[in-house]
């Protein structure tokens, strides 16, 4: 074992840590904003790399797709808001979380019906391909491109959230929605459109995957169970957190599988259930609301 | 919604019929449940289903426990349910011990795990709680997984059919399913006729006092923690049982039965049927297996109809088939 | 989604419950049944994965075995008697499988299962029918149903296992010295793989340089790819099967891997093939139990084709789909044989069963009821090699039937 692939597994890490902050952001935006724990994230996710798979089959351009797909699919997560997500405001915390749940079994199948039930190939786009040197080793280009798209979105991110009266509004909304309400603030559309960027970063996450994962139906489940454990530990919520867990994920993943590779998907749930038990709100969390 | 919830505990005084009937129900739940468990082999499509629906029912009834009546949602059951059918199956297999023995061993170890994992989790709360129940499951899945040479792996543990049930003075033929069925019932009857007893003592009155407002019963002076830790470990005894019936009844544990999809479906059921009341997380079970049998033969789709059947449910029926039943009655 | 598939699944569907229950309160559940037992149609269970992600191979599974049905109802019935097929859905899911076989036996009352998928059903299946006495014709590749321990006498295992595969990949792609590194999926079937590269690797003198261990069931292969690339080696074998396979090489390929070795399979599929870019694939080298290229050189196959052909619209069967047709229609020539579905009589007929319907000679070993068959070597082909959408592979050898490939009966635990 040479110092050269300790470095460079050290990099997969933190290369990895992107994909995984890029699989959770839609999960840490719609929680942190609305409260909302939204269990079809995997099936928007794997929803989203198929509008991808679709657009790119019309357009013949993998960069359409990357700019099309997910606002689409954000659209799509509005229509989800307004008529399934909105009657459940007010109610117990816990049935946004199932009614998700449900949803996800539905996206799946709609998939399989219109899509088959087949994995379908996605190639990476041409000017994507091939391997850089890294120094210490070969690292595909298309991954680099990854965290580059994932770095860009977290900016933008905070400069909408930081930087703009949008933000602040949404920042306040998500405080104390009956102050704002009170101030003639209309709540329910900004919720609106905070699901759909929600949504449709998760689509962009799913166009984005398409080239590294394959596309199936059943691409979500495992990005679920991802998404949560990075949400989780950052503290959901909190974008932030998310960064920091995902690249806490990633290393520790890839230091696994450098000495036990088949414990490298366990570490990520034990990790987990550590985590909240020295602290049980995450690393960033606020205290759960509702219950 | 929580006058709703009690409507079975605490009869309301019985003005109308339906208020009668519906009190009168609850107070014969026992005895009726066991009727209509006495007929269910012999209105469902087959005897291998209506044995699901006996364990898959007292799951429920056991999550429902911590979920509908002291209101905290476990993703993690399937540990339970799993650890109760492993460990009957190796008692049997690997060990050679006597099915009534290696029961009792299944439910112990369930209870082990489940006082484990609620010391653990209950130091969390909402959300959090969730998770912290569904990482603990997902390790339990990997442990059993890893060990194949106990648990057979992912290929599942296998080799402990039991075929004929020895008991004190006699012996039945376990292979026959009528015979199956109703041996495993008398277990699910007596296991209901405990919750029930359960529910009516004091501690049930405490979890739903927890439920409602924690604070409030925590400034009543109970001790909340344990007696949640209390309602998990019931809860996750009962799975427990019900996972040992599942080994008996299949002859095998698939690893499946750790996944936290099944975890998933255990909250479906319970919600299906109405989480918080007696009937409801058994009629939840019933229902959902016999959707999912009936419709699996009709289309290979059967879950997009599933998905779209439990969305309903939360955004309209929120109290699931029987919770919806009781206050229909009520408003009578 | 096929619609054969629905109306064959719909059909079957009896409300008789109330009526075999009595008959089970009665405790004689099999005695009226062999009354009438000559002129009663002969009904085969056959549980398959039809959701989940292999429902592709379950559809082509169950074509297949239609079609071997069909075939038989065509020329006036098995033993004077008609075949019905019973297809239920077991999701992937051993538990579900467990159900479904109870079902088959206690309320359709079937004379035969055949089928699985994946290990961990065929292994259920096989408990439910081995405590029941029910004949069992297993379609799932895997190693464990030859060992004594989950030996019964009623089942036969039709599918090819990780142990031939292995052994004839190996020989067709391993050479002395070559320098080999495996990443293996962690589970059974995995390390079974794992098992028989390493036997075959010993006896050529191809030398072990990495072993990697994967979870099974991951999404990213990324961080285990460094070690390999650092191995030096000039083979990678990468022991898994399906979505995990068509992902790993697919991340494998992005690393440049290929550049510096050749990727090797146990097992080839299909489907899963068609799922991915034909150049990730291209050059990727694996066993297969069928392909429907093989019509160029063997008549059985050519028959087999064109039957299917004929049935579904000009289009070809694939490799699970192979097992289906195998074997169900092993299973009728052996009731044929045997004049009737007596569990002992058709046992007997199926250990004395040679018959070419597919893929050349075959015939059931004694001892553990493995299916000696020949076994192929296909290599991927570049996208500009293909002639049609079908033309997936080349073959690169098709070794034909041998014991010498199996583990021995007394390493599986029998005694010879």
């Amino acid at each position: 074992m040479t110092v050269q692939l300790i470095a460079m597994q050290l990099f997969s890490g933190l290369a990895l840590g992107a994909v995984l902050i890029m699989v959770a952001l839609g999960l840490s935006i719609i929680f942190g904003m609305l409260g909302i724990v939204n269990f079809a994230h995997g099936a928007l996710f794997m929803v989203g790399a198929y509008a991808g798979l679709y657009v790119a089959g019309l357009t013949g351009s993998f960069w359409w797709a990357l700019l099309i797909a997910p606002v689409m699919i954000g659209l799509f997560g509005m229509l989800i808001e307004r008529f399934l997500i909105r009657p459940l405001y007010g109610r117990s915390p816990d049935d946004p979380l199932l009614l998700t749940f449900g949803l996800g079994y539905v996206l799946v199948e709609a998939v399989r019906i219109f899509f088959g039930t087949d994995g379908i190939p996605f190639s990476t786009p041409g000017a994507l391909r091939g391997v850089v040197n890294l120094g210490i080793g070969f690292f595909p280009l298309y991954r680099l491109f990854v965290i580059g798209v994932v770095v860009a979105v977290l900016l933008l991110l905070w400069i909408g959230l930081e930087k703009t009266k949008f933000g602040l509004i949404v920042r306040a909304g998500s405080a104390d929605p009956l102050i704002m309400r009170v101030l003639g603030v209309d709540i329910s559309r900004l919720w609106l459109v905070v699901f759909g960027i929600g949504v449709g970063i998760t689509a962009l996450g799913g166009v984005l995957a398409a080239p590294m994962r394959n596309v199936s139906p059943e691409m979500g489940t495992l990005v679920l169970a991802e998404a949560f454990v990075v949400t989780v530990i950052g503290g959901m919520g909190s974008l932030p957190g998310a960064v920091i867990a995902g690249l806490i994920v990633g290393v520790s993943v890839s230091m696994t599988s450098l000495f036990a590779p088949e414990m490298a998907t366990i570490v990520m749930f034990a990790l987990m259930a550590l985590i909240l038990l020295v602290r049980p709100n995450g690393l960033y969390g606020r205290a759960a609301p509702g219950l | 919604m929580s006058v709703i919830r009690n409507a079975e505990l605490v009869p309301a005084p019985a003005r109308r019929n339906f208020a009668t009937l519906f009190s009168n129900v609850s107070r014969w739940r026992v005895p009726l449940s066991i009727l209509a468990l006495c007929i269910l082999p012999w209105v469902l499509p087959s005897q291998a289903l209506a044995v699901n629906v006996l364990i898959y029912g007292l799951v429920a009834v056991g999550y429902n426990l911590l979920f509908g009546y002291t209101g905290l949602l476990s993703f993690g059951h399937a540990a339970f349910f799993g650890a109760g059918a492993y460990a009957t199956g190796i008692a049997i297999g690997a060990f050679g011990l006597h099915w009534f023995i290696a029961m009792l061993i299944g439910v112990l170890v369930s209870g082990l795990l489940a006082t484990v994992m609620g010391v653990l989790a209950i130091r969390t709360r909402g959300i959090y709680f969730s998770m912290v129940t569904l990482a603990l499951a997902q390790l339990v899945y990997y442990a059993a997984l890893q060990a194949s040479s106990w648990t057979g792996g992912e290929n599942g543990l296998r080799g402990f059919t039991v075929s004929t049930l020895h008991l004190p003075g006699f012996s039945v033929n376990f292979l026959d399913p009528l015979v199956k069925y109703y041996a495993i019932m008398i277990v699910v009857a007596a296991a209901l006729w405990f919750v029930s007893r359960v529910l009516s003592s004091p501690f049930g009155a405490v979890i739903e006092a927890i439920r409602e407002n924690e604070t409030r019963a925590r400034a009543c002076g109970y001790d909340v923690e344990r007696t949640k830790l209390l309602s998990f470990i019931l809860s996750g005894i009962l799975c427990g049982l019900a996972g040992t019936l599942s080994a008996m009844h299949l002859s095998i544990v698939p690893l499946d039965s750790l996944h936290y999809h099944t975890s998933g479906l255990i909250v479906m059921m319970t919600l299906l049927g109405g989480a918080g009341s007696f009937f409801g997380p058994f009629i939840g079970a019933l229902a959902f297996l016999s959707m999912e049998d009936i419709f699996s033969l009709w289309t290979s789709n059967w879950q997009l109809i599933v998905g779209v059947i439990f969305i309903l449910f939360v955004l309209y029926l929120p109290k699931g088939i029987w919770g919806t039943l009781i206050s229909w009655g009520k408003s009578r | 989604m096929t619609n054969e598939i629905e109306k064959l699944a719909l059909r079957p569907i009896g409300r008789r419950a109330a009526l075999i229950g009595l008959a089970g309160v009665a405790g004689t559940l099999s005695m009226p049944w062999i009354a009438r037992a000559q002129a009663e149609t002969i009904r085969i269970g056959f549980p398959t994965p039809l959701t989940g992600p292999f429902a592709a191979e379950a559809n082509d599974q169950v074509r297949s075995a239609q079609l071997a049905v069909k075939l038989a109802n065509d020329k006036g019935g098995i033993a004077g008697r008609k075949v019905e097929l019973l297809v239920r859905d077991d999701k992937l899911n051993a538990g579900e499988a467990a159900t479904r076989t109870l079902e088959l036996i206690e309320k359709d009352k079937v004379h035969a299962v055949v089928g699985a998928l994946s290990s961990a059903v065929q292994l259920a299946v096989n408990e439910v029918t081995r405590a029941r006495s029910m004949l069992y014709i297993s379609i799932s590749q895997s190693d464990t149903i030859n060992e004594i321990k989950d030996f019964s006498p009623y089942t036969f295992h039709e599918a090819l296992n990780p142990t031939m595969t292995t052994a004839v990949v190996a020989k067709h792609s391993f050479k002395k010295g070559s320098k080999v590194a495996y990443l293996v999926a962690d589970y059974a079937y995995g390390h079974e793989m794992l098992r028989g590269f390493k036997r075959a690797a010993k006896e050529i003198g191809a030398q072990t340089v990495s072993e990697i261990l994967h979870p099974f069931g991951a999404a990213d292969y990324s961080t285990f790819i460094p070690t390999i690339l650092a191995s030096g080696a000039d083979i990678l074998c990468i022991c898994n099967f399906g979505r995990d396979q068509a992902n790993s090489i697919k991340q494998a390929v992005d690393f440049g891997v290929k550049d510096q070795m050749k990727i090797v399979v146990p097992v080839l599929l299909h489907n899963q093939r068609l799922a991915v870019d034909p150049e990730v694939f291209e050059g990727v080298t694996g066993g297969a139990n069928y392909y429907w290229g093989l019509e160029e050189t063997v008549p059985s196959a050519k028959a087999f084709n064109d039957a299917f052909r004929a049935m579904y619209k000009g289009t070809i069967p694939t490799d699970y789909g192979a097992y289906g047709y195998t074997g169900v229609a092993s299973l009728l020539m052996a009731i044929e044989k045997a004049g009737g579905t007596e569990p002992q009589k058709v046992i007997a007929a199926l250990e004395a069963l040679k018959y070419d319907i597919a893929k050349g000679e075959q015939s059931y070993r004694k001892c553990d009821h493995q299916s000696m068959q020949s076994v192929l070597v296909l290599e991927s082909k570049a996208k500009k090699a293909m002639k049609s959408d079908a033309d997936l592979f080349k073959i690169v050898a098709a070794e034909p039937a041998s014991e010498s490939v199996l583990r021995t009966c007394s390493e599986l635990g029998f005694k010879s």
